[in-house]
């Protein structure tokens, strides 16, 4: 019964939208995305892109929000900057969108927040340092955790295994340069000490001589890699390989069942903070979060056929919010959609728990983040 | 100093990656005076239709052997359809259509393959054996091994075979090979099947210290090309002595100075060789009679 009239209530309002033809196409609710789906980043922007196309498209088959259907513009940038910010241009003036996410990249993200500042749309970008959403920028969010939360979770799990000097490894990528500089200053406070650096540059592939200059120092006590993409797996093949018994602990950039099958047995031990996502099985029952992440996690392998990444939550998280404010606003403006999405309280995505305020545009706090270790090639909730 | 031999170890190892990749170089230079910047994008196909095909099911030396023939196929269409419709074009104007296919075969790989990065597993174990404080894999010295024996067939080929002087010759004067009836055609494609098939061995040898993805090409085609001019463009011996000097400047300045600046110091070093020995180390001063 329920059914029928389900059918009933579509075929009614597919037959209102036919008969009303133009306005039917404004009343929809328009949202652009600049990811970057091919090129460097293509990790980040390709299950992103899957993510939004396979929920925009569900959404809309069970009636769209506020009975608009969705209208979903995806445009990609390949990791150029340059290329992100015409785009966005193009979303702002050509497609006039109501709200936008993405921005896979910090540079693209960047680059793309003063179109949208100027043409007061707002932004969900979907990149990861602190600098999006600090100092607030009127109309620009983000969803997922940002570098300084990672160092901070990473202190905390050091403290609580009392290691306080430690050594870092980074990749002079963005990233890494990045969560390196997050460190340094957050350290001080963690009461942790940092008394070696080294670096490896994003293509670098043997980091025997900067572990083995770690290794002589004596006083070092644990090992933290900031870094992402394969750097990270080959730090750990050759941490094994020197036989270094110190904790390593890596960053929530290679947060992904990749890392374990390219670093191998070496991986086993190593440590991480990362969201929810990826223990989705392993997690309690009475877990707050389970039900969020099984059901992304779920719905996303099952339709792409990939295992699924944190980056793909992230876009899932973005769209949610997105969908949730335009459904308290009650409308397609783009300027009550920002104070919506402002408004969003106690949202549980695959991230955390998201609240956001006038001085928060990211809304999580530490519990989002999850201490991992890998044991026997998998991901389990380190103790 | 146990110190020190670690970073000689990772020096090596490294190095003998590039002097594959710069021996590539080599054998297509001598030829027909290109530097072919598709050579990286050998070494990656070699690595990643490894892979790929292990994925599959097949037998890991099996599919190696057929990876490597499939490469040699495409080197051998590289020059086909590319090179020798360009013939009597300039060289810099051959350079330019090698990069082009490099960029090509990169974008086809992204396509074909995928995105990620892959490890094939360790030939003999990853357990890695102890030297005099210092560690170093079994699959460094697989490498190592290979460089050698490529470079000794090579040598042979160049210096005590008929068909390798046609090469030699071919290089130095293609008008005067062809009128001494060498068919100059057959001698710059085959020399595009053996560069080929040695980038695409160098990339299974090294896929599993590594890893491999579909844009490992692009740095080791880079990194290679310094070696091959800082040993000298066209002398093998030149390609695998400039080779395991980069890798061992390259991880002597990472231990001993800075890893922020490794990059940038190795190819200080290389420019300050090439101000002194514009040939490079082994390279012979040409001399243009007018």
């Amino acid at each position: 019964m329920s059914h029928l009239s389900k059918l009933l209530k579509t075929g009614l309002l597919a037959t209102t939208a036919a008969l009303l033809g133009v306005s039917a196409a404004s009343a929809q609710l328009k949202v652009g995305a600049v990811l970057s789906v091919t090129g460097p980043a293509s990790f980040l922007g390709d299950p992103e892109k899957r993510t939004l196309e396979m929920y925009v498209e569900d959404i809309n088959a069970k009636g769209g929000v506020n009975g608009q259907k969705i209208e979903l513009k995806i445009y990609d940038d390949a990791g150029d900057a340059n290329a992100a910010r015409t785009f966005a241009t193009r979303l702002v003036e050509e497609d006039k969108v109501a709200a936008v996410i993405g921005g896979s990249t910090t540079g693209t993200t960047m680059a793309m927040i003063p179109v949208y500042e100027d043409a007061k749309i707002p932004f969900i970008s979907l990149a990861g340092a602190v600098q999006i959403v600090a100092p607030v920028k009127k109309f620009a969010f983000k969803t997922p955790h940002t570098d300084l939360m990672a160092c901070e979770k990473i202190f905390v799990d050091l403290k609580a295994r009392n290691l306080t000097t430690i050594a870092m490894i980074s990749g002079t990528d963005g990233f890494g340069a990045s969560m390196k500089t997050q460190c340094e200053g957050a350290a001080g406070k963690a009461g942790v000490t940092i008394a070696h650096q080294e670096s490896f540059g994003p293509r670098d592939t043997d980091m025997t001589p900067q572990l083995t200059n770690i290794k002589s120092k004596a006083n070092v006590q644990a090992v933290v890699v900031p870094g992402f993409g394969q750097g990270p797996a080959i730090v750990t093949r050759n941490y094994k390989q020197l036989d270094i018994k110190l904790p390593l602990y890596q960053s929530h950039g290679v947060a992904s069942k990749q890392f374990i099958e390219l670093a191998g047995p070496a991986a086993e031990g190593v440590r991480l903070p990362a969201s929810a996502l990826l223990v989705a099985d392993k997690l309690p029952d009475s877990d707050p979060q389970k039900k969020v992440v099984t059901e992304y996690k779920t719905t996303y392998e099952k339709k792409s056929g990939q295992p699924v990444s944190t980056f793909g939550g992230h876009a899932f998280d973005g769209l949610m919010i997105l969908v949730d404010a335009a459904k308290r606003a009650g409308s397609a403006n783009p300027e009550k959609l920002r104070d919506a999405i402002e408004a969003t309280k106690g949202y549980m995505g695959t991230a955390g728990v998201v609240n956001m305020s006038a001085t928060d545009h990211m809304g999580l706090d530490l519990t989002a983040f999850r201490m991992l270790e890998v044991k026997a090639g998998d991901w389990v909730l380190a103790q | 100093m146990s110190e020190l031999l670690q970073f000689a170890f990772s020096g090596l190892t490294v190095g003998a990656v590039y002097a594959l990749v710069a021996l590539g170089f080599t054998l297509i230079y001598n030829a027909s005076d290109v530097v072919n910047f598709a050579q990286g994008e050998f070494v990656m196909l070699g690595g990643m239709t490894t892979v790929f095909l292990s994925l599959a099911g097949l037998w890991l030396p099996l599919a190696a052997v057929l990876s490597v023939l499939l490469t040699v196929l495409v080197g051998l269409a590289l020059y086909k359809f590319c090179i020798e419709p360009a013939r009597g074009a300039a060289a810099v104007t051959l350079i330019i259509i090698t990069i082009g296919a490099s960029i090509f075969l990169r974008g086809v790989a992204q396509i074909v393959f995928d995105k990620r990065f892959h490890a094939l597993p360790h030939w003999f174990g990853a357990d890695p054996i102890k030297l005099g404080g210092a560690s170093i894999l079994p699959q460094s010295l697989v490498v190592l091994a290979g460089a050698l024996i490529v470079v000794t067939a090579l040598f042979w080929f160049f210096e005590r075979t008929m068909f390798g002087k046609a090469v030699l010759a071919t290089a130095a004067n293609r008008l005067a090979a062809r009128l001494s009836g060498i068919n100059t055609d057959v001698v710059v494609g085959f020399s595009f099947g053996v560069s080929a098939a040695i980038g695409a061995l160098a990339g299974i040898l090294i896929a599993p210290i590594t890893l491999t993805s579909y844009d490992v090409g692009t740095l080791l085609a880079l990194k290679g090309f310094a070696a091959a001019m800082l040993g000298g463009m066209g002398n093998p011996i030149g390609a695998v002595v400039g080779g395991l000097a980069v890798g061992l400047l390259e991880s002597l300045s990472a231990g001993l100075i800075s890893s922020k600046y490794k990059d940038a110091i190795g190819f200080i070093v290389i420019l300050f060789v090439l101000f002194a020995m514009p040939n490079g180390l082994f390279g012979k001063r040409s001399v243009e009679r007018v």
